[in-house]
Formats: structure tokens, sequence, C-alpha cells
């Protein structure tokens, strides 16, 4: 048979007039794409193993790089389009189920793009956040259904609904996570990411007071001293997790599903389960890390509320236990008998949510946008009069502090990202995440890559992008004449909507650009 | 101490049994337990603790030291994400028994529902140990990582269900009695029990025995059929980049 032209992504292009043949590209690729002929004193590039992460293009002293796109090898048409082609091409050579990682980067709509925020003028002044204090601080917990004052103890006290027929006997007062700004990081297991990484992560959230998420990767032994600043996983593999984990953590998150990947499981495959990987997840070295799609404990609410009052019985109802799920068609009856489960926070991944390897297809068709999911859980939650029981923690592609505050004023408590985060310590998107070969050393662990990433600049990256994210929201907010993030939480009357369709317009419960109040 | 948790709220209970093994009480007998869930949970000391009667659901959840006998019955999830100490049962227990187990012991005298030593693994010193008397029904020892799942089948002409080591990746299986080809799962093959193997099972049964008042001599290798996985990568294989 014929043999298909080997499948090229990009062409590097290399300027021979400034290139000097340092080798610097040839020693830092680690996809091999450069090499070294001696003969000739020239290095080559043999574009078709490159994945595009522009590493050697940045770091070229005589910048004498350039990545460029393919052009099309195949006879391309409207209905079969480049990867089309390539990805079943790909199949036909392995019979394999393609890989990918990072987000959906499908066309469907970005409702983010579609949806604008309101502004005083005359009536209702704005303000004027370099003069007056702006509240961004964010707490993240289970509300009592209402306070009560006991004038005998003279204290506030905390009680249930006498109604109320779910009784959860545990959590009448619970300690609440404190955020100085709307914004974590979301759950990235060490082992998908660096040790760099986490510690820069662990640090920023430290710095900046948010917190970051271990992910199911376990919680490596060095980085116990920020359990002020972690919110620990545990997922179907149950992988590092023990008592001490548990302890060291300010808050829980039961792991269901993940945007990126709704209704199915993870491998780790085993070469990359290294000592310290084998050490942090508690196991065996070299053997795949194979987290099951479902918990094996978990076939229900009841089962979810078993392992949440576990956790809390473990802990001694010392801290916020969370549960988070992927967004699916069915996210807000969900997310309701998650909070009935006692769940005190739930955090909802939507469709653009990233990965560190997952089916292709998976990604792509799998799960609904998060903005649709934010509107339809905090709607039926506040319907079912619970919205009060859980924070909403919303996740899944915010790329920027417009993208936050449309989510909190569309219900979501707070925000998670990740994808943003790894794009702030240099991640170029080329989605070979599932490689371990990451130019820039974040989603690899070969020490001759990871020390690519500085801790300390790292950290520095990550506390810049937030404080300037925070300083556009409070900006944004001013504009609003709102003074305090908590006041605009829910408030959809600070939306509006193009381009959508009135069943859109419905179920985001924001009304079309150009009407008023 | 001896506690009677008639009736007791299994929050008041369990607080109750902290602070008793936080205070350094190192024998603990729980009387009139009925159903009370997550009895030794988290708990990170050595004490004995018996209990009469029928614990709930995930008894010595993420556990790691103390003694667990219990006098009766167990429901699910015994042994949840255990990481050491032992729980012996003196009758049957409900399902997952060990789920996702690291370490420590689990003897159950009785039969044992579904998935038992479902995801249980070894690590560096720690490796798990269930052993249970009678039968067990499918999925045993699914995605099981590491550890040793003994199953005797007492009083059972059909010690083990389906789809025994579907996912398996690590750590052995014995079932006492034979064992059909179409009760595997795809990532398990049989062995016969080889010395190694026997060496690692035998000393655990005479544990087992003695707790239970049983006579392990009456058991010999030959009586044994064994499941390992067939590589430690079930799934390496599956995808195309």
């Amino acid at each position: 048979m014929a043999k298909r032209p080997v499948l090229q992504d990009f062409v590097v292009e290399r300027d021979e007039s400034r290139c000097v043949a340092c080798q610097a590209c040839v020693r830092m690729c680690s996809n091999d794409v450069h090499s070294y002929d001696p003969e000739t004193n020239k290095v080559e590039s043999d574009s078709a193993k490159c994945v595009g992460c522009h590493f050697c293009e940045s770091f070229c002293p005589t910048k004498a790089i350039n990545i460029k796109r393919s052009a099309s090898q195949f006879r391309e048409n409207a209905n079969w389009q480049y990867r089309d082609i390539a990805n079943l091409v790909k199949q036909a050579e392995t019979g394999g189920v393609l890989l990918t990682g990072m987000g959906c980067d499908r066309p469907y709509p970005v409702y983010w793009d579609h949806i604008l925020l309101n502004a005083s003028q005359v009536t209702n002044p704005s303000i004027d956040p370099l003069r007056e204090p702006m509240e961004l601080r964010t707490y993240i917990g289970r509300r009592p259904d209402r306070i009560q004052w006991t004038v005998d103890s003279g204290q506030w006290t905390a009680n249930k609904k006498q109604s109320s027929s779910i009784q959860h006997p545990a959590s009448s007062i619970q300690s609440l996570l404190k955020l100085e700004i709307p914004i974590m990081f979301s759950a990235m297991s060490y082992g998908s990411i660096s040790y760099n990484t986490c510690v820069s992560l662990a640090r920023a959230a430290r710095e900046i007071g948010t917190f970051w998420n271990t992910g199911e990767g376990g919680l490596h032994p060095d980085l116990y001293e920020f359990g002020k600043n972690t919110i620990v996983q545990v997922a179907s593999g149950r992988f590092g997790v023990h008592k001490d984990y548990l302890e060291t953590a300010s808050a829980i998150e039961i792991k269901i599903g993940q945007g990126a990947k709704p209704g199915i499981g993870g491998h780790l495959p085993g070469e990359k389960v290294t000592g310290d990987i084998s050490r942090t997840r508690m196991i065996p070295e070299g053997t795949d890390a194979l987290s099951p799609a479902p918990h094996h404990d978990i076939y229900s609410i009841e089962d979810l509320k078993q392992l949440i009052f576990a956790l809390k019985e473990a802990t001694r109802y010392s801290k916020p236990v969370g549960v988070k799920i992927a967004a699916v068609h069915n996210v807000a009856p969900i997310a309701s008998g998650v909070v009935r489960a006692g769940a005190d926070y739930v955090a909802i991944d939507g469709l653009r949510g990233g990965t560190g390897a997952a089916p292709l297809t998976i990604r792509d068709n799998v799960g609904i946008p998060i903005e649709l999911a934010i509107a339809a859980v905090d709607t039926r939650l506040r319907e079912e009069g619970i919205r009060n029981q859980a924070s909403l923690i919303a996740a899944g592609g915010f790329r920027n502090s417009a993208d936050v505050i449309k989510a909190i004023a569309l219900g979501a408590d707070t925000v998670y990202i990740a994808t943003s985060a790894l794009v702030a310590l240099g991640c170029n998107l080329c989605q070979k995440c599932y490689t371990g070969k990451c130019n820039w050393g974040i989603a690899t662990q070969d020490p001759y890559l990871t020390k690519r990433l500085n801790p300390e600049i790292g950290t520095q990256r990550l506390v810049n992008l937030l404080r300037a994210w925070s300083l556009e929201i409070k900006e944004m907010l001013g504009g609003m004449g709102i003074n305090a993030i908590e006041s605009l939480r829910g408030n959809r009357e600070h939306l509006r909507g193009v381009g959508l369709s009135d069943t859109e317009l419905r179920i985001l419960g924001i009304k079309a650009a150009g009407e008023s109040w | 101490m001896v506690i009677n948790a008639t009736g007791m709220n299994y929050r008041a209970l369990n607080e109750k049994i902290r602070c008793l093994t936080g205070s350094g009480e190192g024998e603990i007998i729980l009387e009139g337990i009925n159903g009370q869930r997550y009895i030794a949970d988290g708990i990170k000391a050595a004490a004995l603790i018996t209990i009469k009667g029928t614990p709930g659901n995930d008894l010595g959840a993420f556990m790691d030291g103390p003694g667990i006998t219990v006098l009766g019955n167990c429901q699910d999830g015994t042994g949840n994400t255990m990481s050491g100490g032992s729980i012996a049962v003196h009758g049957d227990a409900g399902d997952i028994v060990g789920h996702s187990m690291r370490g420590g012991r689990i003897y159950i005298k009785g039969n044992a529902g579904y998935r038992v030593g479902i995801h249980m693994k070894s690590y560096e010193n720690l490796d798990p140990v269930i052993i249970i008397g009678g039968s067990v029904q499918d999925f045993a020892g699914e995605y099981m990582a590491g550890g040793t799942l003994v199953v005797l089948g007492e009083g059972n002409p059909k010690p083990a269900g389906n789809y025994i080591g579907t996912g398996m990746h690590g750590g052995i299986i014995a079932v006492k009695g034979k064992v059909e080809d179409f009760q595997l799962g795809g990532e398990a093959r049989k062995n016969g029990m080889d010395e190694q193997s026997w060496n690692r099972v035998f000393p655990l049964l005479n544990e087992y025995c003695g707790i239970f008042s049983l006579d392990a001599r009456s058991f010999s290798r030959d009586m044994f059929t064994v499941l390992c996985p067939i590589t430690h990568r079930p799934y390496g294989r599956m995808y195309a980049y």
C-alpha cells in the first residue's frame, strides 16, 4: 500500500543568516526536533516532530527560529478538515484512542464573549477604587439557614430551619475558607504537573491569600507547610489519601468529575510513576496509576453523603468538604443532590476545563459550557431554597478578569483557574501535556526539563497575574457602583446578552442588551 | 473502657472513641452497637477496639493503627482507604471490603459482598491483606494494584463470583478451590500456588486461623488457585500518541 506522508502540524523555519549553530535549540528541545550536523556545521530541524510549543523560538539567542503552522498536506474540504483527516490517519496507523491535553479547543460558543457588564451613569454614581476601599474577600462553605441572638450567652448561634426535613447533624457552623480574592488554583496533580509548578502555585496561593488544589496526586511531603492554603482531593483512585493528608489541608474536595473528561477516569502511565511520584501517591513505582471512572463506593447521592461524612468524621468536622463535578446536561439536579448530601461547596468544571491527558473525542464532545452550568445550578439551588447550604465554585477556561466577574454575577462564589495559571508560567497551549515532554518544565517529570521552571519566578508571575486581575475586578466593580464582590454575586441584572437566542438568555437568566431594568 | 452505645448517634460515639484513643486508652469495648457508621474513622493510634453488635458503613475508614474486633457482622465499606491496623470480623461483611486499602489487615470469618479489595495497593513497606473465610461476590480485586487477597470459600461450593481481578495490575488473589476461566476479569491470569506465593500466604492464614480458632494445617498449597495481573500496565496500549 502507498504510504501516507508523515504528519506535520508545524514548520520550523530557520534563518540561516542568523543561525550561529550554537546548538542551544538542539539541547533544549525535548521532542528532538533539532540536530547538529558537524560536517556542514549546520543545525537541521525535523518539522514533523515539532509540537508547536515555541520554546526554542523564545530562547534562540539570535532569533533565528520561527515556528509556523504547516500548510495543509491534505485535500481539505468543508466537511473534512485537516484535523479530521490527520486524526483518522493516526488511528489507522496505531489502532489507539487519541489523547490530548488542555481544554476543548473546538469553536463552541464562548458565552463570556456574548455577555456584557453594566456600569453606572449619573443616577447611581460609580465608585473610584483608587480612593475607596473595595472588598474582594470571599468565604467558601456552608452558611447556616438563619442566625439567632441568644441573650443569655451573648453569642450568635447558627440554627437550621426548624421545618427543614433534611438534617445535617454535623454542619451547623463550619469553618469557612477565607479567600482574599475570588480566584483559586484548580486541581492539578503532582504527576501531571512538575514539582516546581506545584511549588509555584502553593507559594502564590499563600502570598495572595487564596488556595491551590493538589488534584488526585497526593501532597508532596515538602508541601505540607502550605496546608493552610491547600485543598486536597479525594478521587476514585484514593491516591495519597491518608490521615495526615486530610488533616493538613484547609478543605477536602471529592473529585467526581472533570470538565475535560466527564464520566471517565484517568490513567497516569507507569513510566511517569517515578520514585517521588510513587511516594506522594503512595503507589508502587512504575505501575499505572489508574483512577476508575466512578468511585467504587459511590453509586448514589446517599453513598456520596456517606463519603462526605466519612471525611468530616476523619477530620472532626473542622474543615469544609466539597465535591467537584463536571458540567453535564443534568448538572442542576446533580448539584442539588450534592448539596443535599452535605457538600460545603460544589465545584463545577465546564466543557473548556483543562486536563493533563484525556481522550480527544471526550474532551471535545462531552459536557456543557460553564456559563450555562453556573446559571442553571445557581437558579436551581435558589429555587429549592438551599443556595446558602453550599458555595458554588466555577471552573473551566477562565481567560481573564472579565470572565471571572461575569461568572460571579451569574451566581458563582468564586472561580478556579488552571490553564490561565499555566499560561502565566510559560505554557503555550501546545496540548501535548500527556507526553511528559513539556519544554516549559510544567507538565513533565524529566529533571532536565523541570529545572526550566524557576519556582521563585513562577510564584512571582502567578502573584502578578492575580494582582492584575484583582485590580481589574475592582475597577469593573467600582464602575458598576458596587464596593464589595459579595454584592455582585448572583446579581444578573448587571449582565446583558448580545447575539444570544431567547433560550440561551432564559437559561443564563439575563436580559438582552438594550433591555432596561 | 466500656462504652454502651445503645441509641447513641455515630457522631457522639466516634468523638468519644477519638477522645479516649487520643488520651492513650489502650482498650475500648463498644457494647450495643447497632449500625453506627464510621467507627474508628481516621484514628491514628494503636488502641484495641472490640465491637459487640453490628457496626455501620465505613468501619475503620482512613484509619491507621487500631486493632478492631467485631463480634457480629459488618455492613459496607469496611476498612475503606485504611492505611494500617487490623479489622477482624467474626461474622459476614458487606460490599467493598478494603476499598483502596494500602496497609493493615482485614480478616472476615464469614462471607463478603461485591468488590472486595477493589483498588487495594501496596506501597513501600505497606502491604495490605484481606482474608475472607467464606465466599465473595463479583468484581473481587478489581483494579487491584498490590497486596494479598485470600478467599477460602468455606461453606460455599462457589468461592468467588465473576469478573475477578478486572483491571488488576498488582498484588495476588488466592482462591481456595476452583476458579473457572470465565470468572476471570480480562486483566488477570490463573496460576498454581508457587513456593513464593505460599510463603506469603501461609503465615497470613496462620494468623487468620489463630484469630478465629481454626486449624491452619488444614490448608495446603495445592488447594489454591492464584490470580496474578497479566501486566503492570494493563491499559498502556490503548492510546494512539
